[in-house]
């Protein structure tokens, strides 16, 4: 397998904040690379890094093969990055912002259009428009179009989907999917941990640091403990009750229940009676699969 | 999931949350029709929202949330129906409305070069609260998230955690009967985002309401009911637990989809599940 990054030990400090602290890791050829994290974990410092718009402190960066600092004219022309704000010209038609880029890459929309067609065609009955009357799906699926235009072997993507409705969501994944077959490698960051199930690999950041790398179903089957879900209705009681018991490890709230680690890995004996005593019922108890937030939690508490 | 968890102990949930108490109803909304022009934002939206409760409210882009929203919020007069807030009539109360309930976004809610304490002041100052009630407030509630030593310092310098913690407990500061809040844990860790919902939690369980819009399908999980919009209607309003039975499937985004894309709705979702 082949490698298109090669990160290591790469640092970054703004000031006396530690942007990314000692950031190694290496993305394969043909993968959906994730960067899974919060804001200011250092996701957008990374990839600009990684795209040649900004230096590291400390650490090498390879990517496709160019070091980004010595060979950065030249690794430039096989990257798309879409950046995490909109930033192609507002003022331009969706047409013009298309060949702009298309030429300033020295190549044409002609030239790569079955790459992009897919998703170009849901936007050419507004080739007209100005760019800043797109509705914000539209505009998305446009800086995308503009970013492979030139065929890129790698496309950096920073949190392509954050303000996106839900079906534009699953729609761009779907076209994310499709770019193993152009052979491009995808490298993409997101603060939404359910996303991270549709990369091949992700890595887990959190204050400029890596938490673990892996893919997403060893990510979740690394959680240690046992981990099980408590429904009952009244929430903000249940989660005081379930955290006040002796025997409990870990209870905090997701989605409808409550998720919680105890003593032993078993549910107390009595805990159903335990709950009655302090007015909840209808309690139900299932042992759950640990989903890659409740790994996430983890880790963090470490 | 489903394959993977297996009941271990407690009761089944033949009446789950169906029996939780209803209380009062502090939203009203009966064929509510709103129209810009000849387009047609709201279509005869229907549905009450109950004291205390956490309800979701969600559509894709352009479903018509946020027109309902700006009404709901008395910002913006309904084309017809009845729409009453807070005990107040949307077309006569709209400024009652406003001082009856709070909001919060993702994006804005705190002054940045305001110190901590002085946004406090200046949102208990525009809600119309005495000096004496903001000063006690103010105490409580630095106390209450531990803030106290941090009074002083500008809102920039602080991590978004924090900031996200703060704006909420300002936008329910005056107490009021309604608090909306778009997209509240967008971005933010996965600890504070449970901090978060726990103070949601309290807050809901004090008898505020609190009126949750999100593009995040896993934040609708946490909510008491949902509703869903599309096109201007409303398609689907229930617990999640009842929505993803009727739609048989495992989350609410798998529901939200097969609502918002018909026909597709057997789309590579074995991914997204968790």
């Amino acid at each position: 397998m082949k490698t298109v990054i090669e990160a290591e030990e790469i640092s970054r400090n703004f000031g006396k904040v530690k942007a990314l602290d000692n950031v190694t890791f290496s993305v394969n050829e043909g993968e959906i690379f994730g960067f899974i994290g919060p804001d200011g974990a250092g996701k957008t410092t990374l990839f600009r890094i990684v795209t040649t718009l900004l230096l590291p402190d400390s650490g090498t960066m390879k990517v496709l093969g160019f070091d980004s600092i010595k060979d950065f004219r030249e690794l430039r022309k096989h990257i798309g990055y879409m950046p995490g704000r909109f930033s192609l010209y507002p003022d331009l038609s969706v047409e013009e912002n298309l060949n702009f880029y298309a030429t300033v890459f020295g190549t044409t929309v002609n030239e790569n259009y079955s790459l992009i067609e897919a998703i170009y065609k849901h936007l050419e009955p507004f080739r007209k428009r100005l760019a800043r009357d797109l509705s914000g799906g539209m505009k998305q699926k446009l800086a995308l179009s503009c970013a492979l235009i030139h065929r890129p072997r790698l496309l950096v993507l920073d949190e392509p989907t954050t303000g996106v409705d839900a079906v534009s969501r699953v729609e761009f994944w779907e076209i994310l999917q499709g770019m193993k077959e152009h052979n491009i490698t995808v490298l993409v960051s997101t603060p939404y941990m359910d996303e991270a199930m549709r990369c091949n690999r992700v890595a887990l950041i959190q204050q400029g640091q890596i938490l673990t790398i892996d893919t997403p179903d060893n990510i979740k089957s690394g959680f240690r403990g046992k981990l099980f879900k408590i429904k009952a209705p009244g929430k903000f009681k249940l989660i005081n009750a379930v955290r006040d018991h002796h025997n409990t490890l870990s209870a905090y709230p997701f989605g409808d229940s409550v998720h919680a680690t105890f003593f032993n890995d078993t549910v107390p004996e009595d805990f159903v009676n335990y709950l009655t005593m302090k007015g909840i019922e209808n309690v139900q108890i299932t042992e759950s699969e640990a989903h890659i937030e409740d790994r996430f939690l983890e880790l963090m508490n470490i | 999931m489903k394959n993977n968890s297996k009941p271990v102990t407690g009761y089944p949930s033949s009446k789950g949350e169906e029996t939780m108490e209803r209380g009062e109803t502090v939203i009203t909304v009966r064929n509510l029709v709103k129209k810009f022009g000849s387009f047609v934002a709201n279509d005869n939206l229907t549905f009450e929202v109950y004291r205390g409760e956490i309800f979701g409210f969600l559509g894709a882009n352009g479903a018509g949330k946020t027109t309902a929203i700006r009404i709901l919020s008395g910002l913006l007069q309904p084309t017809s129906g009845e729409v009453r807030v807070a005990g107040f009539d949307a077309w006569k109360e709209s400024e009652m409305i406003k001082k009856h309930i709070g909001y919060m976004c993702q994006k804005f809610s705190l002054y940045e070069d305001l110190t901590v304490k002085e946004n406090i002041q200046l949102y208990g100052g525009i809600y119309g609260m005495s000096d004496e009630l903001i000063k006690e407030r103010t105490e409580a509630l630095l106390e209450k998230l531990r803030f106290t030593e941090y009074k002083d310092r500008l809102i920039s310098g602080l991590p978004l955690g924090f900031r996200q913690k703060l704006a909420f407990a300002v936008a329910v500061l005056h107490q009021p009967e309604i608090v909306f809040l778009d997209e509240p844990t967008g971005g933010v860790d996965p600890i504070t985002r449970r901090q978060f919902w726990e103070m949601i939690y309290e807050t809901a369980d004090s008898g505020i309401t609190v009126f949750v819009t999100t593009h995040y399908m896993d934040e609708a999980e946490y909510c008491d009911r949902v509703s869903i919009m599309s096109e201007g209607r409303i398609v689907a309003l229930d617990t999640p637990e009842n929505l993803k039975k009727q739609f048989n499937t495992e989350s609410i985004e798998e529901v939200f989809i097969s609502i918002a894309r018909p026909g597709k709705s057997s789309i590579n979702l074995l991914n997204i599940n968790q």
